[in-house]
């Protein structure tokens, strides 16, 4: 019954939830065998000593640097052919798959009938699918059907994105506002046309942050799946480790400073543009 | 016949009753103001009029269709022909009031047109023109958040007259405007009604406008209507019971507006 000062009801929930989140993170940090101390030791504190004091100066002969740049653009380039992939194949499966699109939701209060829901599964699972297996897995698998190089990396790059940027992309448009898509639909539009002036305009901003933000992803995954033979700034990465040269390592760690930035400094400009 | 309920029902998640048993006939052509207290159902009955929900229990017939009979396709169809006006105009943020108004024609248009309309707005005249009968044409490229609210429920009537519809409902149409501009309104809604012969159906809070501009007015009050009349016919008694309980929170205000637009409408 009504007491003169009701609690806040969602206080328990939210005690529980905490409560429950320590619970499960305590195993995890144990499972994970996290032990800081072993930074410390002495040993290990000498040997990471002598890797990080080759860093300095970096390399910056001109035959490194001709060869530094072939490599960044190839980077580049791999990270890029990715994600247009990707995109090709995450937005008609984003917008298969996001509820906001739902012609049903509009008349039920934003809940959409069950067969609309059924019908939405298959290709979240889909998207489950693609990017459960990381894309270094992929790398390997390419690299044995394609042969060493950068295919396999774009390749890799676009299924794994692909599963990434649908998920997310499905999420975005269920996240902003959903009353003008609503409002259109219940005027008599088609779905698409709904979506591209009720959904496209409030979601536009968040779309772009976070494309440019996979982006930057891939330019990192594009240098790890180099390790494993698909070419670009990390194959030559794995070659100067082997080889110990530490100033070359710090060339490579510069550049992948700088890509980052710029990865960034362009997302700041084209959400100004858009915000 | 324009529309048609009986025994409409409508029951919202929470199990609370926002219409009851609702019969109600509105004529092609007639030109009809639902009033009533906060909360009474007036939004709830335009969005079953507007096909925008469908009835718990009972029968909606619009423009001659059951629309919860008909398949989702032509039910697209049927509501390309209904329009209805949001008390608070559901646009987004940033786009454009010329995209905003063209957007009422989404649904005669192919999603080629749309697309390409969105990249350069395909019908700058028609958009301009339905802005300039509510004195807005001058914001055609303006963004809808740099207007203000009463701005912004014109620019969602814009959209609805551009869509020409035959049926057009209205929620609040005209809440966020001061009392001249809010007659005015009224009366190009008015005044398209009656030059095309479509039905018009608004819900209303200012019982003035209501009388001044509506020939038919029906009272609307915990679900149910009270009276349904003539607006000639709805005297002081009437109002009180309709509004009984929220006569100290709403004593009438003394308006001159609507007196001056009676003529225009």
């Amino acid at each position: 019954m009504l007491s003169p000062h009701p609690r806040d009801p969602a206080a328990m929930p939210r005690l529980l939830l905490s409560v429950l989140a320590i619970a499960l993170l305590w195993p995890g940090v144990q499972l994970s065998e996290l032990d800081l101390g072993v930074l410390l030791a002495a040993d290990s504190q000498s040997e990471m000593g002598r890797f990080v004091a080759a860093f300095w100066p970096p390399a910056h002969q001109d035959e490194f640097l001709q060869l530094l740049a072939q490599a960044t653009l190839q980077t580049l380039a791999i990270a890029t052919a990715g994600m247009v992939l990707a995109l090709l194949l995450a937005i008609p499966a984003a917008l298969l798959a996001s509820r906001a699109l739902s012609l049903s939701a509009a008349s039920r209060g934003g809940q959409p009938s069950w067969l609309g829901q059924a019908v939405r599964w298959p290709v979240r699972g889909l998207l489950i699918f693609l990017r459960s297996v990381p894309e270094i897995v992929w790398a390997l698998l390419f690299v044995r059907a394609v042969g060493l190089g950068p295919t396999a990396g774009v390749l890799a790059i676009a299924i794994t994105y692909a599963g990434m940027l649908g998920k997310v992309y499905a999420e975005i448009f269920e996240s902003v506002e959903q009353r003008p898509m609503h409002a259109l639909l219940q005027a008599g539009s088609g779905r698409l046309s709904a979506f591209a002036y009720g959904i496209l305009p409030n979601a536009a901003a968040e779309l772009t942050s976070y494309t440019l933000y996979r982006w930057e992803c891939a330019i990192r995954a594009s240098v790890v799946m180099g390790f494993v033979g698909a070419g670009g700034l990390g194959q030559q990465l794995d070659l100067s480790m082997r080889m110990f040269a530490g100033g070359e390592v710090a060339s490579m760690l510069l550049t992948f400073l700088l890509l980052v930035l710029l990865a960034d400094a362009l997302s700041r400009l084209l959400r100004g543009r858009l915000a | 016949m324009s529309l048609r309920l009986s025994g409409a029902h409508l029951q919202h998640s929470h199990s609370v009753h926002a219409l009851r048993g609702v019969d109600l006939t509105i004529a092609r052509g007639e030109r009809v103001a639902i009033i009533g207290p906060s909360g009474a159902g007036k939004s709830s009955l335009l969005n079953l009029l507007a096909t925008a929900l469908p009835p718990s229990a009972g029968q909606v017939e619009v423009l001659g269709r059951a629309p919860w009979r008909l398949s989702a396709r032509q039910r697209q169809q049927l509501r390309t022909q209904i329009g209805l006006i949001h008390q608070a105009p559901p646009l987004p943020a940033r786009q454009r009031v010329v995209t905003a108004v063209l957007a009422g024609k989404l649904g005669q248009w192919s999603l080629l047109r749309s697309l390409v309309s969105l990249l350069y707005p395909l019908d700058i005249p028609g958009a301009r023109a339905a802005l300039a009968r509510l004195d807005l044409a001058d914001k055609l490229f303006a963004q809808c958040q740099q207007l203000s609210g009463g701005q912004l429920q014109r620019v969602g009537i814009a959209r609805v007259l551009y869509q020409a519809p035959q049926l057009l409902l209205a929620d609040e149409p005209v809440s966020a405007m001061d009392p001249v501009l809010a007659g005015h309104t009224l009366s190009v809604l008015c005044q398209h009604a009656q030059r095309e012969g479509i039905t018009l159906v608004a819900s209303l809070h200012a019982v003035e406008l209501a009388l001044a501009h509506f020939p038919r007015i029906i009272g609307v009050r915990e679900g149910r209507i009270a009276f349904d009349c003539p607006a000639a016919e709805v005297d002081q008694p009437r109002l009180d019971a309709l509004y009984a309980n929220q006569q100290l929170l709403t004593p009438t205000p003394p308006s001159p507006a609507p007196s001056l637009q009676i003529p225009r409408c």
